[in-house]
C-alpha cells in the first residue's frame, strides 16, 4: 500500500503542501482532485522523488520512499507520468516503449560487450513485450512513427505505454485526459480501468470531473495544500467543503 | 543494403595498403583511423547522451603521455602501456563523469574545457616527468612477438584493428538496453528517471568508456608519431573530433567513421591543391555548407534517402 504521512512541501515562504496524509488502497483507482494550485502535482512530485519534501514521509508496503531518487522509486514499482506531454520525441513509438522496458531487462555492461546468446534472447523477448504494450494502448498502426509526429492525444497514449512498460505496481497519472477530445478520454478511461483490473493500483490527478467520478473508487480532495475530503465519488460530490472549495466561500455560507 | 556496404568498406579497408602505393597515402589512412577511434569515442557522449565534451583532447593526451612515459621511462612493452593508458584515461573519465552528475549542457562543456586546460598546464610544467614543452621524443614503435610494427603498413593494420574493436564495442553498447538508456537521457531526462533509468550510473559509465576509447586513440598516436608534446592537448584536436562527429552524423554508428575519413583526407587533398590561405577558406566554406545542407550529418541524410527510395 502506498501511504503518505504528514507530507509537507514549502518553497521559501510559500506552503504548497501542509501535512497531507492519505493511503491508496491496493488495486483501486484513486483520484486526487482540487482547484488549481491545490498542490496535486506537487504531491505527485514529492511522492515520486522529483521533489524533496520539507516534512513527512512516503512509504510503500512499509518501506521508506522519502529521499530516494526517482529511478530508485520506479525500481520499487511506483511509476508516474507527467502533466505536460513527455515522450522520447525522436524515437519511434515502438522504441519509446522498448526504452520504457529498461527495468524489465537486466544485462549489464560486460554482458552487453560479451554479447552472449542469452542477450539476444532477452532482446527478442523485450521486442515482443513492447509490441504487446503498443497493441494494448491501440497504437500498433503507429509503431514505426516518431513519437513527436503523432497527434497530441496519441502522444499521451505513448506516454501511458512507456509508463506501463516499466511494469508499475502503482501507476501515478498526472492529468492523462488533459487536452484530449471526449472520445479520446473514453479510450483513456477504459485503458485505466483495464490496467487496474490487471492488479495495478492507479493514483490519478485529473480535472475532468466526469472522468474522475466515472472511474474512481476513491476521491481525495486537496485545497490549499491540505486534504479537505476523502471518500467515494458520490459522497465527495455532496461534500459541503468540496462544494465550497470549487464554487467559492459564498456558496458554502449561502 | 547496409550489410553489403559494410562488406565493401571492410574489404576496402583490409586491402588498402595493397592499392595505396604511396607511404604518404597510408599515413593519411592511419591518421584517419586514429581520428575514427577518437570520433567514435566523442560520439558516445555527444551523439547518444547529448553531452558535449570540449575537453576530449585531455583523454587523448592522457593516453598518449601515459603510453609514451611507460614505454620510455619504465621500458614497458607497448601492449601493457596501451592497456594502462586506456585504463588511466578511463579513470579520468570517471571523475569528469561524477562531476557531470551535477552539471549538464553548458556547464558540462565548461568543466571539460577547464579539465583539458589544467591537464595541458601540467604537461607543460611538470618538466621532470614530461620534459615540458620540448616533449618526449623517441617513443618506441610497438612490437608484436618477433615483429616490429615500425612500418606504415603494419601500423595501419594495428590501427585498423583498434577501429574495428571500437566500432564493435560502440555497436554492442548502442544496440543494447544500455544504449537505449543513454538515448533516453538525451531525449528526456525526467522521463528516463521515471521509468527507472539511473541517470548517475549511465552518465558515469558512458564517460568512462568514452574517455578510455580516447585514451586508446592517444596511445596509438604516440607510438605512431613516436613523439609526444603538450600539443596533444590542443583545442584543435577536440574541435576536429566535434566536426567529424557532427558532419558525419552524431548518434549514428557510421557517422564518426565517415566524418573521420572525410575530415582527415580533405585537408590533405586541399593541401596538395591550393596554397594555405585558400585551403582554410575552402575548408571553412565546406563546413558551413555541410551544416547548412545536412544539419543532421551525412549518414542520417543518406539513410533517409535510402529509406525514401524503398
Amino acid at each position: 500500500m502506498l501511504a503518505v504521512e504528514d507530507l509537507a512541501v514549502r518553497f521559501g515562504g510559500v506552503t504548497a503542501l501542509e501535512r497531507v496524509s492519505f493511503a491508496v488502497r491496493p488495486g483501486s483507482i484513486t483520484s486526487v482532485i482540487g482547484p488549481n494550485g491545490a498542490g496535486k502535482t506537487t504531491a505527485f512530485n514529492a511522492i515520486t522523488g522529483y521533489l524533496r519534501p520539507t516534512g513527512g514521509r512516503v512509504t510503500y508496503d512499509g518501506a521508506e520512499l522519502t529521499g530516494l531518487r526517482p529511478s530508485a522509486i520506479a525500481r520499487r514499482g511506483i511509476v508516474r507520468t507527467f502533466q505536460k506531454t513527455s515522450v522520447f520525441p525522436t524515437l519511434s513509438v515502438g522504441d519509446n516503449v522498448l526504452t520504457g522496458l529498461h527495468l524489465r531487462s537486466s544485462a549489464g555492461f560486460f554482458a552487453v560487450l560479451a554479447g552472449r546468446r542469452r542477450l539476444a534472447a532477452e532482446e527478442r523477448a523485450l521486442a515482443a513485450e513492447a509490441a504487446d504494450i503498443v497493441e494494448f494502448v491501440g497504437l500498433t498502426h503507429r509503431r514505426p512513427e516518431a513519437a513527436s509526429a503523432l497527434p497530441y492525444g496519441e502522444q499521451r497514449l505513448v506516454e501511458l505505454a512507456v509508463a506501463l512498460a516499466a511494469r508499475p505496481r502503482v501507476l501515478l497519472l498526472d492529468e492523462p485526459g488533459a487536452g484530449m477530445t471526449g472520445a479520446e478520454k473514453l479510450v483513456v478511461s477504459s485503458l485505466i480501468r483495464r490496467v487496474r483490473d490487471q492488479g495495478v493500483t492507479v493514483l490519478l490527478v485529473e480535472h475532468d470531473m466526469r472522468m474522475v467520478m466515472g472511474i474512481s473508487d476513491t476521491v481525495i480532495v486537496l485545497n490549499g495544500g491540505r486534504v479537505i475530503a476523502e471518500g467515494a465519488p458520490v459522497a465527495i460530490q455532496a461534500h459541503p467543503e468540496v462544494i465550497r472549495a470549487y464554487l467559492g466561500a459564498s456558496a458554502g455560507s449561502a | 543494403m547496409t550489410r553489403a556496404a559494410g562488406f565493401v568498406v571492410a574489404a576496402a579497408a583490409l586491402t588498402l595498403p595493397f592499392w595505396l602505393q604511396s607511404p604518404y597515402h597510408v599515413h593519411v589512412a592511419i591518421m584517419a583511423g586514429i581520428f575514427a577511434v577518437l570520433a567514435m569515442s566523442l560520439n558516445l557522449l555527444l551523439g547518444y547522451t547529448g553531452q558535449l565534451s570540449l575537453g576530449h583532447a585531455a583523454f587523448f593526451g592522457i593516453g598518449a603521455y601515459t603510453s609514451a612515459l611507460l614505454t620510455l621511462k619504465l621500458e614497458w612493452s607497448f601492449w601493457l602501456a596501451l592497456a594502462v593508458a586506456v585504463g588511466l584515461a578511463g579513470v579520468a573519465g570517471f571523475f569528469i563523469g561524477r562531476l557531470a552528475l551535477k552539471l549538464r549542457g553548458a556547464y558540462f562543456v565548461l568543466v571539460t574545457i577547464s579539465f583539458a586546460g589544467v591537464i595541458s598546464l601540467v604537461s607543460l610544467n611538470w618538466i621532470e616527468l614530461t620534459n615540458g614543452p620540448l616533449g618526449l621524443p623517441g617513443v618506441p614503435a610497438p612490437e608484436l612477438g618477433p615483429w616490429s610494427l615500425r612500418t606504415k603498413t603494419a601500423y595501419y593494420y594495428l590501427v585498423l584493428a583498434a577501429v574495428a574493436l571500437s566500432y564493435a564495442l560502440c555497436r554492442r553498447l548502442v544496440r543494447s538496453r544500455i544504449g537505449r538508456a543513454l538515448v533516453a537521457l538525451r531525449e528526456n531526462e525526467a522521463l528516463a528517471e521515471s521509468i527507472g533509468v539511473d541517470v548517475t550510473h549511465y552518465l558515469v559509465l558512458v564517460t568512462v568508456v568514452s574517455a578510455a576509447m580516447a585514451g586508446l586513440g592517444g596511445s596509438l598516436y604516440a607510438h605512431y608519431t613516436r613523439f609526444v608534446s603538450p600539443e596533444v592537448f590542443l583545442f584543435t584536436y577536440t574541435v576536429t573530433m566535434v566536426i567529424m562527429v557532427v558532419a558525419g552524423g552524431k548518434g549514428t554508428l557510421a557517422g564518426p567513421l565517415v566524418g573521420a575519413v572525410l575530415f582527415t583526407v580533405l585537408p590533405e587533398a586541399l593541401r596538395a591543391a591550393a596554397s594555405w590561405q585558400w585551403q582554410m577558406l575552402a575548408y571553412g566554406v565546406l563546413l558551413v555548407a555541410l551544416v547548412f545542407f545536412l544539419p543532421r550529418g551525412i549518414v542520417p541524410r543518406l539513410a533517409a534517402a535510402l529509406a525514401d527510395r524503398r
